[in-house]
């Protein structure tokens, strides 16, 4: 085998770290290896025209870069090899960069490191298989899980495009966080009246599956090719007898039993409801814990009105299986919560704004749901304990972000904005009103954001307090909010008749469950992870799953939709090829070695291994060994560790090549 | 110290989906930490049969780690899970072939945790670093070579 050694200087990003001229030079004395040289960057056209003329010249049949992370430009450099008519498994990165050069200080320590793994890869490259893609076929349907605004835009780009999707929703009504709304930044669109629209065309678009109520169980399969199992919950209620009419929720006797999700909380809401009146399906559900019939059979009075007769107490989850070619993930967010109760919150030490303890201390969707039209005042600024007008509020920023001793170091984004909009909404409807916010930074970036800011501060008389918060108190039927204004050096006290608390936005509870199921990669804060924050934001490394909104961090509306439209694309770029090319590092058996113990078989996640029969010229079974069903196995390996006789092989990581690894290291 | 300007060599397995994206997280946040640890990529911590860990220490490693995704993120479903089992029962043989359990580690560390990366690999040279070289292996090869 003849290699070529190819080392990037990343401009300076490894060369600063990292003499390269000696590890070329290293190298060069390598067995095998004819071809040894360093170049700037190997990445750019110059450089991979480097590489494809070596190999033409040289007649290379190997090749090692020593560049950036696999990760980043495996793929570059192997399409670049095949280009000039090697087999592109017959390329090995080394990770000079992130393993080498960027972690290490000291030049000649990081010069000996970068070449033991030149060592190793070139060991490993020596024997590489040649070896062909996998096609397989793709399934163009795409499951969209959420339906926020993100799920809705990404669940209607795809369908106007032409394919089907599976919408997925665990509230009884499609609209998510937006729909709780009062108004949104920087226009002031009403929230509901720009959504609404959107969750019809949802729910009568012909090529949408609308599933609201249910949750996604299981997902088995790989990319273009996914078997996802959906749980409905039964919602007791038969969505095609159900004509929507509301009597139901009207004549259910329970009416203070049960408190209102959509109004977080602030107003009750019937045994049997639909969350808001704009809700989709509208079709109501009955919460079994509140309900009389549930807990003693003694009522039954929405099935005495319902004239549908579609009130179905003996209901049960149904699972519902679906054949899945993309998944795209927008499951939102939810607000933190910060109890006065310690075992009830989830992150302790923000006891000293008695949130929870003071009713008239809110936080921020509390506060739409006051300051919205359809929310339990119906627009009214009325505070929660009493229902008197507040003639001073408070509001706090930065109420859990960017504070890591007590809450998460990232920022919400958000917060800023809603907050400004929240005291200029305020201020129109209560002109004698005082707002004052707290705030560390106000960050503004955005179409028309640091202009909104300014409005309200400027136009709308909202004073902004640089500082935090301390304490706040209740005292002669005032809240007592004492602080510090770091600009000015002093401390401050205001006897609020309400506080607003913008708490942080954090990933949903169950996010990291969903992500299991999925099986894809999220971050300490449980927000899911993408596999390249600049060039590739909207993908999850796992192959076929996308993300979209606030469940990847913390986002506004546009970016929302912005990123949805985008996870529909790179759906519907899945769906431009009948065929998808696959990775065919996968398991191989030796027939010849198999002892057909199908310990394989059983360590198999994916049911990959199935029983082949080997027979003579009679057709009599000699012996029975594994096989591999190359469209189902994913490539993890496990069966090659397992196997006694070591007859499984995982092709690219065969027990040979790795034992050359762990030798190269002499 | 007669440990003083000993440095370890150490060979870590690591998963691709999660350890080794944490390596490179590191990386990108350019933290720093001991040079004597070289990965071995593997596309799970599932395909690490106990004989590699076994040949690292003929080969003459010094310490070896095994880290992977965390118990339930296996890129696999649930490669991890086998890697623990067979960690469970591996490590009672190499306490009978006369390895120390303590030059072994084995840890979590997700896509995420470039911080945890490093501390587990700092922790773990400075571990072996204390543990002096491992000499047992290469004192049997070079009495099998003389005697055999």
């Amino acid at each position: 085998m003849k290699i070529g050694v190819f080392i990037c200087h990343c401009g300076e990003n490894i060369g600063r770290t990292v003499d390269c001229v000696r590890v070329a030079k290293a190298c060069s004395f390598f067995p095998n290896v004819v071809h040894s040289v360093e170049y700037k960057y190997m990445c750019s056209d110059p450089g991979q025209n480097m590489i494809k003329q070596a190999i033409k010249d040289l007649k290379l049949d190997g090749v090692v870069v020593g560049s950036c992370s696999p990760h980043m430009h495996e793929k570059t450099f192997r399409k670049a090899v095949s280009d000039a008519g090697v087999n592109p498994f017959l390329c090995e990165i080394a990770n000079l960069r992130e393993h080498v050069s960027w972690v290490h200080d000291d030049k000649e320590v990081a010069t000996d490191k970068a070449i033991d793994l030149m060592r190793f890869a070139v060991e490993k490259v020596k024997r590489n298989a040649p070896l062909k893609t996998i096609q397989v076929p793709v399934t163009k349907r795409t499951l969209v899980i959420g339906g926020g605004i993100a799920g809705i835009q990404a669940a209607l780009d795809v369908a106007n495009a032409g394919y089907e999707v599976v919408l997925v929703e665990k509230e009884p009504s499609i609209g998510g966080h937006m729909s709780q709304l009062s108004e949104t930044f920087p226009t002031l669109d009403c929230s509901q009246c720009i959504l609404t629209p959107r969750m019809v065309e949802v729910y009568q678009h012909p090529k949408i599956k609308l599933m609201t109520y249910s949750e996604v169980e299981k997902v088995e399969g790989f990319i273009g090719n996914f078997k996802v199992t959906i749980r409905k919950k039964a919602r007791f209620v038969d969505d095609t007898l159900c004509s929507g009419c509301g009597d139901c929720a009207i004549k259910c006797p329970i009416k203070k039993k049960a408190l209102s999700e959509f109004d977080e909380k602030l107003a009750f809401r019937s045994a049997i409801y639909v969350p808001f009146p704009q809700a989709v399906p509208n079709i109501p559900v009955i919460d079994k814990e509140v309900c009389t019939y549930f807990k003693n059979g003694k009522c039954s009075m929405c099935v005495k009105v319902c004239g549908r007769n579609a009130i179905k107490f003996d209901q049960q989850d149904e699972f519902i299986s679906e054949d899945i070619g993309a998944i795209i993930v927008a499951t939102g967010y939810k607000l933190y919560t910060i109890d006065k109760k310690p075992e009830a919150s989830e992150i302790k030490g923000y006891g000293e704004y008695g949130y929870g303890k003071y009713k008239d201390v809110v936080d921020g969707l509390q506060f739409e749901r006051i300051a919205s039209a359809s929310g339990p005042t119906s627009g009214e600024f009325q505070r929660p304990s009493d229902g008197k007008t507040p003639k001073k509020i408070v509001f706090i920023q930065c109420v859990g972000s960017r504070d890591e001793s007590k809450g998460f170091s990232y920022c919400s984004k958000i917060c800023c904005m809603y907050t400004a909009k929240h005291a200029m909404l305020y201020k129109h409807k209560v002109h004698d009103g005082e707002a004052y916010v707290f705030y560390m930074d106000i960050r503004a970036g955005g179409k028309m954001y640091e202009e909104f800011v300014r409005r309200a501060i400027e136009e709308d008389g909202v004073k902004y307090i640089r500082g935090r918060v301390s304490r706040i108190y209740e005292e002669d039927g005032k809240y007592i909010v004492k602080g510090e204004d770091t600009l000015a050096g002093v401390p401050i006290q205001i006897d609020a008749d309400m506080v607003v608390l913008a708490t942080a936005m954090v990933a949903q509870t169950d996010a990291p469950k969903l992500a299991q199921t999925i099986g894809m990669p999220y971050d300490n804060y449980g927000f899911y992870s993408e596999v390249h924050p600049k060039l590739r934001p909207v993908e999850s490394s796992t192959g076929g799953v996308f993300l979209a909104g606030a469940c990847n961090s913390p986002r506004d509306i546009p970016d929302s939709v912005a990123m949805a439209s985008a996870a529909a694309a790179k759906a519907l770029v899945l769906f431009g090829s009948d065929m998808l090319e696959r990775e065919p590092t996968i398991a191989f058996v030796n027939e010849n070695l198999c002892a057909g113990c199908f310990y394989c078989k059983k360590v198999c996640a994916y049911n990959a291994i199935e029983v082949k029969q080997i027979k003579d010229k009679n057709g009599n079974v000699i012996k029975e060994v594994a096989f591999v069903n190359s469209g189902l196995c994913q490539g993890c390996g496990t069966c090659n560790a397992t196997c006694p006789s070591k007859a499984i092989e995982l092709i690219g990581y065969t027990d040979e090549q790795i034992y050359a690894e762990i030798a190269a290291l002499m | 110290m007669e440990n003083k300007t000993f440095e370890p060599k150490i060979i870590a397995f690591v998963c691709n989906w999660c350890t080794y994206t944490g390596a490179d997280l590191a990386g990108t946040s350019r933290m720093k930490y001991e040079p004597n640890v070289r990965l071995i990529k593997l596309p799970c911590t599932g395909r690490i049969d106990p004989v590699m860990i076994l040949k690292a220490f003929e080969k003459g490693a010094d310490g070896v780690l095994v880290s992977g995704c965390h118990p339930g993120d296996c890129h696999y479903n649930a490669g991890n899970f086998h890697a623990r089992r067979r960690w469970i029962m591996f490590h009672k043989l190499l306490d009978f072939v006369g390895i120390d359990e303590n030059r072994l580690h084995f840890s979590w560390v997700s896509a995420s945790e470039g911080k945890k990366f490093v501390d587990v690999i700092n922790g773990f040279v400075n571990k072996v670093k204390a543990k002096g070289p491992f000499e047992k292996y290469e004192k049997i090869n070079k009495e099998f070579v003389i005697n055999g």
